[in-house]
Protein backbone atom coordinates (compact mmCIF):
# COMPACT_ATOMS: atom_id res chain seq x y z
CA UNK A 1 0.00 0.00 0.00
CA UNK A 2 1.87 2.95 -1.28
CA UNK A 3 0.61 6.62 -0.71
CA UNK A 4 2.31 9.61 -2.67
CA UNK A 5 2.19 13.30 -2.65
CA UNK A 6 1.49 13.92 -6.42
CA UNK A 7 1.83 17.02 -8.15
CA UNK A 8 -1.15 17.73 -11.19
CA UNK A 9 0.75 17.92 -14.85
CA UNK A 10 -2.56 18.92 -16.41
CA UNK A 11 -6.50 18.75 -16.30
CA UNK A 12 -8.19 18.51 -19.43
CA UNK A 13 -11.80 19.00 -20.49
CA UNK A 14 -13.49 15.34 -21.99
CA UNK A 15 -17.35 16.43 -23.45
CA UNK A 16 -18.59 16.95 -19.13
CA UNK A 17 -15.52 15.13 -17.95
CA UNK A 18 -12.51 15.79 -16.70
CA UNK A 19 -9.08 14.13 -17.13
CA UNK A 20 -6.62 14.84 -14.29
CA UNK A 21 -3.67 14.45 -15.33
CA UNK A 22 -0.62 13.81 -12.42
CA UNK A 23 2.78 12.77 -12.14
CA UNK A 24 3.37 9.16 -11.37
CA UNK A 25 5.95 9.61 -8.61
CA UNK A 26 6.91 6.16 -7.64
CA UNK A 27 3.20 4.50 -7.90
CA UNK A 28 2.69 1.52 -10.05
CA UNK A 29 -0.34 2.06 -12.73
CA UNK A 30 -1.21 -1.22 -11.37
CA UNK A 31 -3.67 -3.80 -13.45
CA UNK A 32 -6.56 -2.27 -15.56
CA UNK A 33 -9.69 -1.75 -13.50
CA UNK A 34 -7.46 -1.52 -9.78
CA UNK A 35 -8.59 1.99 -7.94
CA UNK A 36 -6.28 5.42 -6.70
CA UNK A 37 -7.77 6.84 -3.46
CA UNK A 38 -7.57 10.96 -4.55
CA UNK A 39 -7.56 13.44 -1.70
CA UNK A 40 -10.42 15.37 -2.80
CA UNK A 41 -9.14 19.33 -1.79
CA UNK A 42 -10.70 20.48 1.21
CA UNK A 43 -12.60 17.55 1.59
CA UNK A 44 -12.96 14.71 4.63
CA UNK A 45 -12.56 11.75 2.58
CA UNK A 46 -10.84 10.76 -0.72
CA UNK A 47 -12.13 9.79 -3.90
CA UNK A 48 -11.74 6.44 -5.58
CA UNK A 49 -10.48 6.49 -9.26
CA UNK A 50 -9.92 3.84 -11.61
CA UNK A 51 -6.71 4.62 -13.98
CA UNK A 52 -8.31 5.45 -16.89
CA UNK A 53 -4.63 6.40 -19.24
CA UNK A 54 -1.33 5.67 -18.26
CA UNK A 55 1.03 8.10 -20.30
CA UNK A 56 4.47 7.48 -19.79
CA UNK A 57 5.50 8.96 -16.23
CA UNK A 58 1.81 9.73 -15.53
CA UNK A 59 -1.61 8.82 -14.18
CA UNK A 60 -4.54 9.78 -15.68
CA UNK A 61 -7.87 9.98 -14.21
CA UNK A 62 -11.66 10.24 -16.01
CA UNK A 63 -13.63 12.65 -13.07
CA UNK A 64 -17.40 13.32 -13.63
CA UNK A 65 -17.75 16.44 -11.23
CA UNK A 66 -21.15 15.07 -9.73
CA UNK A 67 -20.37 16.25 -6.63
CA UNK A 68 -18.27 18.22 -3.70
CA UNK A 69 -15.33 15.68 -4.46
CA UNK A 70 -15.46 15.37 -7.28
CA UNK A 71 -16.14 18.91 -8.71
CA UNK A 72 -12.96 19.71 -6.08
CA UNK A 73 -10.44 17.03 -8.01
CA UNK A 74 -11.56 18.40 -11.41
CA UNK A 75 -11.14 22.71 -10.20
CA UNK A 76 -7.07 21.52 -9.61
CA UNK A 77 -4.81 23.00 -11.94
CA UNK A 78 -1.30 22.38 -13.11
CA UNK A 79 1.41 22.37 -10.26
CA UNK A 80 -1.11 21.67 -7.42
CA UNK A 81 -0.33 18.69 -4.96
CA UNK A 82 -2.69 15.92 -3.81
CA UNK A 83 -2.26 12.58 -2.38
CA UNK A 84 -2.98 9.40 -3.88
CA UNK A 85 -3.14 5.79 -3.00
CA UNK A 86 -2.86 3.24 -4.65
CA UNK A 87 -3.13 0.86 -7.06
CA UNK A 88 -6.06 -1.14 -4.61
CA UNK A 89 -8.44 -3.58 -5.28
CA UNK A 90 -8.78 -6.51 -7.98
CA UNK A 91 -8.28 -5.36 -11.31
CA UNK A 92 -9.84 -7.37 -14.92
CA UNK A 93 -8.31 -11.17 -15.45
CA UNK A 94 -6.48 -9.84 -18.23
CA UNK A 95 -6.07 -14.04 -19.25
CA UNK A 96 -9.26 -13.56 -22.06
CA UNK A 97 -9.61 -14.85 -25.83
CA UNK A 98 -12.02 -12.76 -27.14
CA UNK A 99 -12.13 -9.50 -24.99
CA UNK A 100 -15.10 -7.20 -25.43
CA UNK A 101 -15.00 -4.05 -23.59
CA UNK A 102 -17.96 -2.74 -22.58
CA UNK A 103 -18.98 0.80 -20.75
CA UNK A 104 -21.58 2.91 -20.32
CA UNK A 105 -21.12 6.87 -18.99
CA UNK A 106 -18.35 7.64 -17.00
CA UNK A 107 -17.91 3.69 -16.28
CA UNK A 108 -15.71 4.05 -19.67
CA UNK A 109 -12.90 5.28 -16.82
CA UNK A 110 -10.67 2.23 -16.78
CA UNK A 111 -11.64 0.71 -20.32
CA UNK A 112 -8.51 3.25 -22.32
CA UNK A 113 -6.37 1.74 -20.09
CA UNK A 114 -7.56 -1.93 -20.44
CA UNK A 115 -8.02 -1.70 -23.71
CA UNK A 116 -4.27 -0.39 -24.25
CA UNK A 117 -3.21 -3.21 -22.74
CA UNK A 118 -5.07 -5.90 -23.93
CA UNK A 119 -4.28 -4.97 -27.69
CA UNK A 120 -7.25 -2.84 -28.83
CA UNK A 121 -9.94 -5.47 -28.61
CA UNK A 122 -13.28 -4.29 -29.80
CA UNK A 123 -15.27 -1.89 -27.36
CA UNK A 124 -18.68 -1.06 -27.32
CA UNK A 125 -19.65 2.34 -25.67
CA UNK A 126 -22.94 3.89 -24.25
CA UNK A 127 -23.59 7.18 -23.07
CA UNK A 128 -26.41 9.70 -22.45
CA UNK A 129 -25.91 12.45 -24.80
CA UNK A 130 -23.56 13.27 -27.72
CA UNK A 131 -21.29 15.30 -25.32
CA UNK A 132 -20.68 12.40 -22.93
CA UNK A 133 -19.73 10.69 -25.97
CA UNK A 134 -16.78 12.40 -26.31
CA UNK A 135 -14.96 10.26 -23.85
CA UNK A 136 -15.34 7.66 -26.41
CA UNK A 137 -11.92 9.11 -28.40
CA UNK A 138 -9.86 8.00 -24.98
CA UNK A 139 -10.40 4.54 -26.73
CA UNK A 140 -10.06 3.21 -30.17
CA UNK A 141 -12.27 0.37 -31.75
CA UNK A 142 -15.18 1.86 -30.10
CA UNK A 143 -18.75 1.50 -30.72
CA UNK A 144 -21.14 4.47 -29.74
CA UNK A 145 -24.58 3.93 -29.10
CA UNK A 146 -26.56 7.10 -27.97
CA UNK A 147 -29.52 6.89 -25.39
CA UNK A 148 -32.32 5.05 -25.76
CA UNK A 149 -30.08 2.62 -27.45
CA UNK A 150 -28.29 0.59 -25.00
CA UNK A 151 -25.30 -1.29 -25.13
CA UNK A 152 -27.22 -4.28 -24.35
CA UNK A 153 -28.87 -3.86 -27.29
CA UNK A 154 -25.34 -4.45 -29.54
CA UNK A 155 -24.14 -6.90 -27.86
CA UNK A 156 -22.67 -9.31 -30.80
CA UNK A 157 -24.40 -12.80 -30.79
CA UNK A 158 -21.24 -14.83 -31.04
CA UNK A 159 -19.53 -15.71 -27.66
CA UNK A 160 -16.71 -12.65 -26.46
CA UNK A 161 -15.27 -12.18 -23.03
CA UNK A 162 -16.83 -9.28 -21.57
CA UNK A 163 -15.22 -6.84 -19.71
CA UNK A 164 -17.52 -4.01 -18.48
CA UNK A 165 -18.13 -0.97 -16.19
CA UNK A 166 -20.98 1.35 -16.12
CA UNK A 167 -24.22 1.94 -14.09
CA UNK A 168 -25.49 -0.67 -12.28
CA UNK A 169 -28.65 -1.68 -14.54
CA UNK A 170 -25.90 -1.72 -17.04
CA UNK A 171 -23.80 -4.44 -15.13
CA UNK A 172 -27.44 -6.07 -14.04
CA UNK A 173 -28.83 -6.10 -17.55
CA UNK A 174 -25.41 -7.45 -18.51
CA UNK A 175 -24.80 -10.43 -16.17
CA UNK A 176 -28.07 -11.71 -17.14
CA UNK A 177 -27.14 -12.02 -20.96
CA UNK A 178 -23.22 -12.79 -20.22
CA UNK A 179 -23.32 -14.89 -17.39
CA UNK A 180 -19.43 -15.45 -17.38
CA UNK A 181 -18.67 -11.27 -17.64
CA UNK A 182 -15.97 -9.32 -15.98
CA UNK A 183 -18.07 -6.39 -14.09
CA UNK A 184 -16.46 -3.41 -12.56
CA UNK A 185 -19.11 -2.26 -9.65
CA UNK A 186 -19.29 1.04 -7.70
CA UNK A 187 -19.64 2.02 -4.56
CA UNK A 188 -18.92 4.66 -1.82
CA UNK A 189 -15.86 4.20 -0.38
CA UNK A 190 -14.00 5.45 2.95
CA UNK A 191 -10.60 4.73 3.06
CA UNK A 192 -10.48 2.13 -0.22
CA UNK A 193 -7.91 -0.30 1.76
CA UNK A 194 -9.97 -2.55 3.74
CA UNK A 195 -10.50 -1.19 6.88
CA UNK A 196 -13.31 0.67 7.32
CA UNK A 197 -15.77 -2.08 5.78
CA UNK A 198 -17.88 0.85 4.04
CA UNK A 199 -18.00 0.15 0.67
CA UNK A 200 -19.90 -3.16 0.78
CA UNK A 201 -22.55 -3.88 -1.87
CA UNK A 202 -25.21 -6.57 -2.55
CA UNK A 203 -24.92 -8.96 -4.78
CA UNK A 204 -27.14 -11.98 -5.46
CA UNK A 205 -27.24 -11.38 -1.43
CA UNK A 206 -24.36 -11.45 -0.25
CA UNK A 207 -22.59 -8.73 0.85
CA UNK A 208 -19.32 -7.95 -0.75
CA UNK A 209 -16.68 -5.83 0.06
CA UNK A 210 -15.92 -3.92 -3.04
CA UNK A 211 -12.04 -2.48 -2.36
CA UNK A 212 -11.08 -5.77 -1.22
CA UNK A 213 -12.88 -8.56 -2.79
CA UNK A 214 -13.44 -6.13 -6.32
CA UNK A 215 -14.02 -3.49 -8.06
CA UNK A 216 -14.06 -6.07 -10.73
CA UNK A 217 -16.00 -9.33 -9.79
CA UNK A 218 -17.07 -12.16 -12.28
CA UNK A 219 -20.96 -12.39 -12.83
CA UNK A 220 -22.39 -15.41 -12.08
CA UNK A 221 -25.93 -16.64 -11.34
CA UNK A 222 -26.85 -17.49 -8.10
CA UNK A 223 -27.06 -21.21 -8.64
CA UNK A 224 -23.26 -21.34 -9.15
CA UNK A 225 -22.56 -19.36 -6.39
CA UNK A 226 -24.45 -21.45 -4.32
CA UNK A 227 -22.52 -24.39 -5.68
CA UNK A 228 -19.46 -23.02 -5.54
CA UNK A 229 -19.99 -22.56 -1.48
CA UNK A 230 -20.96 -26.33 -1.21
CA UNK B 1 5.43 9.20 33.16
CA UNK B 2 8.36 7.08 30.22
CA UNK B 3 8.36 8.45 26.55
CA UNK B 4 7.76 4.94 25.63
CA UNK B 5 4.16 4.80 27.26
CA UNK B 6 1.29 3.61 24.59
CA UNK B 7 -0.36 6.93 23.58
CA UNK B 8 -1.37 6.29 20.19
CA UNK B 9 -4.63 3.63 19.23
CA UNK B 10 -7.37 3.26 16.63
CA UNK B 11 -10.87 4.14 17.82
CA UNK B 12 -12.42 1.05 17.54
CA UNK B 13 -14.60 0.16 14.73
CA UNK B 14 -12.63 2.04 12.31
CA UNK B 15 -10.07 -0.68 11.69
CA UNK B 16 -9.97 -4.26 10.52
CA UNK B 17 -6.62 -4.75 11.35
CA UNK B 18 -6.43 -7.91 9.32
CA UNK B 19 -7.00 -5.95 6.32
CA UNK B 20 -4.64 -3.16 7.05
CA UNK B 21 -1.78 -4.51 8.89
CA UNK B 22 0.93 -1.85 8.52
CA UNK B 23 -1.85 0.63 9.37
CA UNK B 24 -2.15 -1.59 13.15
CA UNK B 25 1.66 -2.01 13.32
CA UNK B 26 1.75 1.85 13.45
CA UNK B 27 -0.15 2.57 16.62
CA UNK B 28 0.59 1.38 19.89
CA UNK B 29 -1.76 -0.90 20.07
CA UNK B 30 -5.11 -1.34 17.89
CA UNK B 31 -8.51 -1.84 19.02
CA UNK B 32 -10.54 -4.60 17.12
CA UNK B 33 -13.84 -4.09 15.33
CA UNK B 34 -16.77 -4.95 18.05
CA UNK B 35 -17.23 -8.59 18.34
CA UNK B 36 -20.67 -9.56 19.20
CA UNK B 37 -21.82 -13.62 20.60
CA UNK B 38 -23.34 -13.86 17.07
CA UNK B 39 -22.10 -13.46 13.79
CA UNK B 40 -23.33 -10.28 12.21
CA UNK B 41 -23.18 -9.76 8.66
CA UNK B 42 -23.71 -5.49 9.78
CA UNK B 43 -26.53 -2.69 8.11
CA UNK B 44 -27.48 -2.91 4.19
CA UNK B 45 -25.31 -0.45 1.83
CA UNK B 46 -24.93 2.27 1.12
CA UNK B 47 -23.06 2.34 4.60
CA UNK B 48 -20.88 6.05 4.44
CA UNK B 49 -21.22 9.50 3.44
CA UNK B 50 -19.37 12.65 3.69
CA UNK B 51 -20.55 15.59 5.02
CA UNK B 52 -19.50 19.31 4.96
CA UNK B 53 -17.23 18.68 8.17
CA UNK B 54 -17.14 14.94 8.70
CA UNK B 55 -18.44 11.76 7.20
CA UNK B 56 -21.39 9.10 8.43
CA UNK B 57 -21.21 5.11 8.91
CA UNK B 58 -24.07 2.75 8.87
CA UNK B 59 -21.31 -0.39 9.02
CA UNK B 60 -23.56 -2.48 11.93
CA UNK B 61 -21.22 -4.05 14.04
CA UNK B 62 -20.00 -6.24 11.33
CA UNK B 63 -17.95 -9.46 13.03
CA UNK B 64 -18.06 -12.92 12.63
CA UNK B 65 -19.17 -13.16 15.88
CA UNK B 66 -17.40 -14.80 19.29
CA UNK B 67 -16.92 -18.01 18.56
CA UNK B 68 -14.58 -17.27 14.87
CA UNK B 69 -13.72 -14.30 16.41
CA UNK B 70 -11.53 -16.44 18.54
CA UNK B 71 -10.64 -19.70 16.74
CA UNK B 72 -9.65 -17.51 13.45
CA UNK B 73 -9.31 -13.64 14.10
CA UNK B 74 -7.48 -13.69 17.07
CA UNK B 75 -4.52 -15.61 16.21
CA UNK B 76 -3.84 -13.98 13.38
CA UNK B 77 -4.20 -10.69 15.28
CA UNK B 78 -1.51 -11.38 17.17
CA UNK B 79 0.95 -11.94 14.71
CA UNK B 80 0.35 -8.20 14.07
CA UNK B 81 2.71 -8.05 17.55
CA UNK B 82 1.02 -4.72 19.24
CA UNK B 83 -1.21 -5.06 22.03
CA UNK B 84 -4.83 -5.81 21.24
CA UNK B 85 -8.13 -4.04 22.71
CA UNK B 86 -10.76 -6.10 21.82
CA UNK B 87 -13.89 -4.51 21.55
CA UNK B 88 -17.10 -6.27 22.82
CA UNK B 89 -20.33 -5.69 21.75
CA UNK B 90 -23.69 -6.97 22.86
CA UNK B 91 -27.67 -6.64 23.32
CA UNK B 92 -27.27 -7.41 26.89
CA UNK B 93 -25.24 -7.95 30.23
CA UNK B 94 -25.09 -11.30 30.18
CA UNK B 95 -23.90 -11.19 25.80
CA UNK B 96 -21.20 -8.45 27.24
CA UNK B 97 -19.88 -10.63 30.43
CA UNK B 98 -19.99 -14.11 28.14
CA UNK B 99 -17.74 -12.77 25.60
CA UNK B 100 -15.47 -10.98 28.10
CA UNK B 101 -15.04 -14.09 30.07
CA UNK B 102 -14.15 -16.21 26.82
CA UNK B 103 -12.01 -13.09 25.86
CA UNK B 104 -9.95 -13.36 29.43
CA UNK B 105 -7.29 -15.52 29.45
CA UNK B 106 -6.21 -14.94 26.01
CA UNK B 107 -2.80 -14.53 25.08
CA UNK B 108 -2.38 -10.72 23.30
CA UNK B 109 -5.68 -9.50 24.24
CA UNK B 110 -4.51 -6.18 26.50
CA UNK B 111 -7.85 -4.74 27.50
CA UNK B 112 -11.28 -4.96 26.90
CA UNK B 113 -13.41 -2.15 25.72
CA UNK B 114 -16.73 -2.27 26.12
CA UNK B 115 -19.09 -1.06 23.48
CA UNK B 116 -21.78 1.13 25.24
CA UNK B 117 -22.70 2.86 22.86
CA UNK B 118 -22.59 2.29 19.15
CA UNK B 119 -25.22 4.48 17.15
CA UNK B 120 -25.52 2.19 14.50
CA UNK B 121 -27.89 -0.67 16.05
CA UNK B 122 -31.19 -0.83 17.06
CA UNK B 123 -31.29 -2.71 19.91
CA UNK B 124 -30.97 -0.79 23.00
CA UNK B 125 -28.28 -2.29 25.59
CA UNK B 126 -29.35 -2.17 29.14
CA UNK B 127 -27.72 0.42 31.46
CA UNK B 128 -24.11 1.16 30.85
CA UNK B 129 -23.15 0.61 34.82
CA UNK B 130 -25.08 -2.95 35.00
CA UNK B 131 -22.94 -4.19 32.02
CA UNK B 132 -19.42 -3.27 33.28
CA UNK B 133 -20.74 -4.62 36.86
CA UNK B 134 -21.05 -7.81 34.75
CA UNK B 135 -17.73 -7.66 32.93
CA UNK B 136 -15.87 -7.16 35.84
CA UNK B 137 -17.27 -10.14 37.60
CA UNK B 138 -15.88 -12.28 34.02
CA UNK B 139 -12.72 -11.10 33.59
CA UNK B 140 -9.67 -9.40 35.19
CA UNK B 141 -8.65 -7.68 32.20
CA UNK B 142 -8.72 -4.31 32.20
CA UNK B 143 -11.95 -2.71 30.87
CA UNK B 144 -12.62 0.51 29.41
CA UNK B 145 -16.04 1.96 28.64
CA UNK B 146 -16.79 3.14 25.22
CA UNK B 147 -19.20 5.45 26.16
CA UNK B 148 -21.15 8.12 24.05
CA UNK B 149 -20.90 12.14 23.88
CA UNK B 150 -25.04 12.16 23.49
CA UNK B 151 -25.40 11.32 27.53
CA UNK B 152 -27.75 13.80 29.14
CA UNK B 153 -25.21 13.65 31.65
CA UNK B 154 -21.92 11.88 30.60
CA UNK B 155 -19.85 12.20 33.84
CA UNK B 156 -22.61 10.82 35.77
CA UNK B 157 -22.46 7.70 33.38
CA UNK B 158 -18.37 8.22 34.04
CA UNK B 159 -19.11 8.22 37.39
CA UNK B 160 -21.27 5.06 37.31
CA UNK B 161 -18.94 2.62 35.23
CA UNK B 162 -16.26 3.67 37.93
CA UNK B 163 -18.11 2.50 40.53
CA UNK B 164 -18.89 -0.78 38.70
CA UNK B 165 -15.24 -0.90 37.94
CA UNK B 166 -14.27 -0.14 34.69
CA UNK B 167 -10.58 0.56 34.44
CA UNK B 168 -10.75 3.55 31.92
CA UNK B 169 -13.07 5.06 29.51
CA UNK B 170 -12.94 5.80 25.69
CA UNK B 171 -14.44 9.06 24.82
CA UNK B 172 -16.11 9.61 22.59
CA UNK B 173 -18.08 7.09 20.20
CA UNK B 174 -19.55 8.83 17.04
CA UNK B 175 -23.10 10.54 17.45
CA UNK B 176 -25.85 9.55 15.69
CA UNK B 177 -26.27 11.71 12.30
CA UNK B 178 -28.55 12.09 9.20
CA UNK B 179 -27.78 13.28 5.24
CA UNK B 180 -29.96 13.80 2.75
CA UNK B 181 -29.59 13.27 -0.61
CA UNK B 182 -29.42 16.57 -2.36
CA UNK B 183 -31.58 15.73 -5.45
CA UNK B 184 -34.04 13.15 -3.78
CA UNK B 185 -33.99 14.87 -0.32
CA UNK B 186 -33.95 10.96 0.79
CA UNK B 187 -31.18 9.39 3.08
CA UNK B 188 -28.08 9.26 1.94
CA UNK B 189 -27.32 5.79 4.22
CA UNK B 190 -29.82 2.73 4.40
CA UNK B 191 -29.82 3.66 7.93
CA UNK B 192 -29.06 6.62 9.85
CA UNK B 193 -25.26 6.92 10.67
CA UNK B 194 -22.83 7.57 13.52
CA UNK B 195 -21.13 11.04 12.92
CA UNK B 196 -17.23 11.18 12.99
CA UNK B 197 -14.21 13.69 11.80
CA UNK B 198 -13.43 17.13 12.24
CA UNK B 199 -16.63 18.42 13.28
CA UNK B 200 -16.35 15.85 16.46
CA UNK B 201 -13.32 17.28 17.79
CA UNK B 202 -14.93 20.34 20.05
CA UNK B 203 -17.45 17.54 21.53
CA UNK B 204 -14.80 15.10 22.28
CA UNK B 205 -13.08 17.51 24.12
CA UNK B 206 -15.93 18.54 26.13
CA UNK B 207 -16.30 14.72 27.26
CA UNK B 208 -13.04 14.36 27.78
CA UNK B 209 -12.78 17.24 30.10
CA UNK B 210 -15.78 16.54 31.90
CA UNK B 211 -15.17 13.19 32.59
CA UNK B 212 -11.14 14.04 33.77
CA UNK B 213 -13.08 16.21 36.56
CA UNK B 214 -15.73 13.78 37.16
CA UNK B 215 -13.41 10.49 37.51
CA UNK B 216 -9.76 9.29 38.45
CA UNK B 217 -9.86 6.98 35.31
CA UNK B 218 -7.49 7.02 32.45
CA UNK B 219 -9.37 8.19 29.15
CA UNK B 220 -8.51 7.33 25.93
CA UNK B 221 -9.59 10.50 23.56
CA UNK B 222 -10.94 10.41 20.68
CA UNK B 223 -12.99 12.57 17.93
CA UNK B 224 -11.83 14.30 15.02
CA UNK B 225 -8.19 13.97 15.79
CA UNK B 226 -6.10 14.92 12.34
CA UNK B 227 -2.95 16.34 13.90
CA UNK B 228 0.05 16.05 16.62
CA UNK B 229 -1.95 19.38 17.68
CA UNK B 230 -5.48 17.84 18.01
CA UNK B 231 -3.99 14.73 20.10
CA UNK B 232 -2.45 17.07 22.22
CA UNK B 233 -5.85 18.80 23.23
CA UNK B 234 -7.30 16.21 24.11
CA UNK B 235 -4.24 15.30 26.36
CA UNK B 236 -4.36 18.44 27.64
CA UNK B 237 -8.09 17.86 28.27
CA UNK B 238 -7.84 15.00 30.24
CA UNK B 239 -6.69 12.25 27.96
CA UNK B 240 -4.08 9.60 28.63
CA UNK B 241 -4.35 8.14 24.89
CA UNK B 242 -5.30 9.07 22.11
CA UNK B 243 -7.54 7.51 19.19
CA UNK B 244 -7.48 8.13 15.79
CA UNK B 245 -10.38 7.37 13.84
CA UNK B 246 -11.98 8.77 10.33
CA UNK B 247 -8.22 10.45 9.61
CA UNK B 248 -6.98 6.66 8.72
CA UNK B 249 -9.35 6.48 6.44
CA UNK B 250 -7.83 9.37 4.50
CA UNK B 251 -4.42 9.16 5.36
CA UNK B 252 -2.97 5.69 6.65
CA UNK B 253 -0.23 6.71 7.86
CA UNK B 254 -1.73 9.10 9.78
CA UNK B 255 0.19 7.17 13.24
CA UNK B 256 3.46 8.08 12.13
CA UNK B 257 2.61 11.42 11.12
CA UNK B 258 0.93 12.48 14.47
CA UNK B 259 3.51 10.76 16.45
CA UNK B 260 5.80 13.19 14.72
CA UNK B 261 4.09 16.33 14.75
CA UNK B 262 3.39 15.41 18.63
CA UNK B 263 7.41 15.27 19.15
CA UNK B 264 7.21 19.00 17.23
CA UNK B 265 4.46 20.41 19.77
CA UNK B 266 6.69 18.98 22.43
CA UNK B 267 9.86 20.22 21.58
CA UNK B 268 8.18 23.71 20.99
CA UNK B 269 6.92 23.65 24.22
CA UNK B 270 10.17 22.70 25.87
CA UNK B 271 8.82 19.56 27.53
CA UNK B 272 10.02 15.98 27.04
CA UNK B 273 6.35 13.99 26.68
CA UNK B 274 3.04 14.99 25.47
CA UNK B 275 1.58 13.57 28.57
CA UNK B 276 3.63 16.38 30.77
CA UNK B 277 0.53 18.14 29.34
CA UNK B 278 -2.13 16.21 30.56
CA UNK B 279 -4.92 18.17 32.26
CA UNK B 280 -3.05 21.12 31.07
CA UNK B 281 -6.64 22.68 30.04
CA UNK B 282 -7.79 21.86 33.58
CA UNK B 283 -4.78 24.29 35.21
CA UNK B 284 -5.52 26.84 32.72
CA UNK B 285 -9.16 26.89 34.13
CA UNK B 286 -8.31 28.32 37.46
CA UNK B 287 -6.51 31.16 35.67
CA UNK B 288 -9.20 31.95 33.57
CA UNK B 289 -11.58 33.17 35.91
CA UNK B 290 -15.02 33.32 36.73
CA UNK B 291 -16.08 34.15 33.23
CA UNK B 292 -15.38 30.29 32.39
CA UNK B 293 -16.53 28.80 35.32
CA UNK B 294 -19.82 30.15 35.01
CA UNK B 295 -19.98 28.50 31.35
CA UNK B 296 -19.08 25.67 32.71
CA UNK B 297 -21.80 25.17 34.98
CA UNK B 298 -23.74 24.98 32.07
CA UNK B 299 -22.39 21.78 30.97
CA UNK B 300 -23.84 18.96 31.28
CA UNK B 301 -21.89 16.45 33.57
CA UNK B 302 -20.18 18.76 35.58
CA UNK B 303 -22.51 19.59 38.08
CA UNK B 304 -20.22 17.21 40.83
CA UNK B 305 -17.36 18.67 40.21
CA UNK B 306 -14.45 19.47 42.47
CA UNK B 307 -12.46 22.14 42.84
CA UNK B 308 -9.33 21.01 42.28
Amino acid sequence: MRRERLRVAGVEAVGPYALLRVARGGLDPGRPGQFFMLEAPGRVLPRPMSLCVAPPRELAFLIDPIGSGTRALCALGQGDVLHVLGPLGHGFDLDVVRPLLVGGGIGVAPLPYLSEVLGHPPALLGFRTGWHAQAAALLSNAEVCIEPTYVTELLPEEPHDVLACGPEPMLEALRALVPDAQLAWEAPMACGYGACHGCAVEIDGELRRLCLEGPVLRAMPREELVADSN
Amino acid sequence: MPVSAPLLLNASGCLDALAAPEVARSLDGFVTKTITPEPREGNPPVRVAETEAGMLNSIGLANPGRKRFLAQTLPRLRCLERPIWVSVGGFSATDYAETCAAIDGCDGVATVELNLSCPNVDEAPEGAAEIVAACRAATCLPLYAKLSPAAWDLAEVARAVEAAGADGLSLVNTMRGLALDPRTLRPRLATGGGYSGPALKPIALAAVYACARAVELPIVGMGGVRSGLDALELIAAGATMVGLGTILFSDPAAGARIRGELALEVAERDIAHPLELHRAAHSSLQMAGSSFDNGEQKMPGNRQQSTA
